[in-house]
């Protein structure tokens, strides 16, 4: 059965052109943005915001990156999102391993608690923290952040972990123990290497959402050296000395990162939101 | 099938297994129980952040409840459901069918892959950085878009559209995740309902409606409720795009509460906003579970 025969050409091709009109449309403000980073400030005046640029004008990206040290904005973003990704994983493991494998008592309060925490609104959690962390010297430090969001991407990766290691095949938790191997062992040497997949999927999740995090970044870290990529540019955002191809430039510099992680974690991304949605 | 064997793991006792929480029992209760029962207790006081906090009981509250900016800025969040939640699920019902049921079957899985890959990219955007491209796109004076279609319109600076734009924003940043989702719940649905339907020469809007809708809704689910949380706690675009302006045409709970905990140094008045929209948030989480579970029954 050839699909032609029941679908009229021209309604067929209609359905086609819709979509990719939608899709230029959600892709054009990447292009524009793209388009007018490499332009000067007097081309754009000139020739406005839709002609190719007539070379490579490297002017502003340049000038931004240097004015808010832009490599140490990546830096920062890049060590408190790994290292949250890891702790936050490692966290998830050890609850995983005692709600999902050990069956403790209360586990479904436990896991409701770690869902609530999950849910609630860091506008409800921000005063105390930032009272607290200056009480304990930790203002303005990465290490708050990072203790933070560790704990906040515990709570859902140990809602997500349990439910998988509730269904951790128990023959082989048993064939361990006769080994005589201990819990510990078990975890580090069975549990753990078998979920690899789930843990990975788990780690760039956690990474990427750190990295796209906005509003405790801005409210702990103040000063410049400790700012994140997002807050940089979010907190300079409109400022009166920047022309307009120099916000475009800063635009791109905040999308190019984002974009990369998306490319190269694609694959394990698409299945990962799947996951993550559904338990 | 239980193995021979299988109370073995159970007979070292489960006791042991309590030690794996201690870490997370430690940091949550140092970075969650009590910075949120701090925050309740703050809320029934004023304070200024320094010296000691005035028990006021519920004075915040009632204050609150009298406070037109709060009750608007309630008004918005709606508007934000409208956007982030509402309008990105019924487009994207549409589109993932669409690609799904229609595109990848006479187009080609690739096409429709690579149009579901155009539709999710701004997602991948930090939530700020999505809100410094359209701050530049919508620049009153220099932006693309007035540049573009000559026009002089002051997108986020009128109040009168300033909420709308925002909306519109807020559409364009979320309509990927919904069509991500259900993309991958159709391919759960077992093929032969599809190709039955076709065969009986359903249309394609009465398989969409009879069949689509009823298989993922699931993820219906999942999607709305994410959604809703994440538009009840929207910060980072209203913080880059507006600042809750202009006046206060913009002005959302989570900023309302920041303004008062370190702009105005209203410590207990913005520890009862927050207060009140974690109640909302918990609350609406547990409703849609509820009738999550309630759907799941009345199925089986």
């Amino acid at each position: 059965m050839t699909p032609d025969r029941t679908f009229r050409q021209p309604g067929r091709w209609a359905v086609l052109a819709a979509l990719v009109v939608l899709a230029v449309v959600m892709l054009f403000p990447f292009v524009i943005v793209t388009l007018n980073a490499v332009k000067s400030p007097a081309e754009y005046s000139a020739n406005g915001p839709l002609s190719l640029p007539q070379g490579l004008y490297l002017d502003g990206i340049v000038s931004f990156w240097n004015r808010v040290d832009f490599g140490l904005k990546l830096w920062n973003s890049f060590l408190i999102s790994g290292v949250v990704a890891v702790a936050a994983v490692a966290l998830s493991v050890l609850n995983a391993y005692a709600l999902g494998i050990g069956r403790v008592r209360g586990r479904l309060w436990i896991l409701v608690v770690f869902l609530v925490a999950n849910t609630m609104p860091q506008e409800a959690l921000v005063y105390p923290l930032y009272y607290l962390s200056k009480e304990v010297g930790l203002y303005d430090s990465k290490l708050a952040v990072i203790l933070i969001f560790t704990v906040i991407q515990a709570a859902f990766g140990t809602y997500l972990l349990s439910s998988v290691l509730g269904q951790f095949p128990r023959g082989i938790l048993e064939a361990a123990e006769l080994d005589g191997a201990s819990r510990w062992r078990t975890l580090w040497g069975i549990v753990v290497p078998i979920s690899r997949p789930t843990l990975s999927v788990l780690l760039i999740f956690f990474f990427i959402w750190t990295w796209n995090e906005f509003f405790l970044p801005m409210v702990f870290l103040i000063s410049n050296d400790n700012q994140t990529v997002p807050v940089a540019l979010g907190v300079l955002q409109g400022e009166k000395m920047m022309d307009a191809t120099m916000s475009s430039a800063s635009a791109l510099l905040g999308i190019v990162p984002a974009v990369a992680f998306f490319l190269i974690f694609q694959r394990t991304l698409t299945r990962g939101v799947t996951v993550g949605a559904i338990k | 099938m239980a193995p021979p064997g299988a109370g073995a793991v159970r007979s070292r006792g489960r006791g042991g297994y309590w030690l794996y929480l201690v870490p997370s029992l430690v940091l949550f209760l140092a970075i969650i129980v009590v910075p949120f029962l701090m925050n309740v207790a703050t809320s029934f006081t004023r304070w200024s952040g320094v010296g000691t906090p005035t028990w006021i009981g519920l004075d915040n509250y009632v204050k609150l409840f009298r406070d037109e900016r709060f009750w608007a800025s309630f008004e918005h969040n709606v508007a934000l459901i409208v956007a982030m939640a509402v309008v990105p699920t019924i487009i994207g019902l549409v589109l993932a069918s669409a690609l799904f049921d229609y595109i990848a079957k006479r187009f080609g899985r690739r096409t429709a892959s690579a149009l579901r890959a155009a539709f999710y990219l701004p997602q991948v955007l930090p939530v700020a950085v999505a809100g410094v491209v359209w701050g530049w796109m919508l620049h009153p004076s220099y932006g693309a878009v007035n540049q573009i279609f000559g026009l002089e319109v002051n997108w986020l600076g009128d109040p009168d559209i300033a909420l709308a734009t925002v909306m519109a924003i807020m559409v364009w940043f979320q309509l990927g995740y919904p069509v991500v989702i259900f993309m991958a719940g159709l391919q759960r649905v077992d093929p032969s309902l599809y190709e039955a339907a076709e065969i009986d020469g359903a249309s394609w809007w009465r398989r969409f409606w009879h069949i689509t809708i009823p298989q993922i809704r699931p993820e219906i689910f999942v999607v709305l409720l994410t959604c809703t949380i994440a538009a009840l706690k929207v910060f980072g675009p209203i913080f880059v795009l507006t600042r809750g302006g202009p006046g206060s045409a913009t002005m959302v709970p989570s900023y309302f509460s920041y303004l008062n905990f370190f702009q105005k140094v209203n410590v207990g008045y913005g520890s009862a906003i927050a207060t009140v929209l974690a109640l909302i948030i918990v609350v609406v989480t547990f409703l849609f579970l509820r009738v999550q579970e309630r759907d799941q029954e009345s199925d089986s």
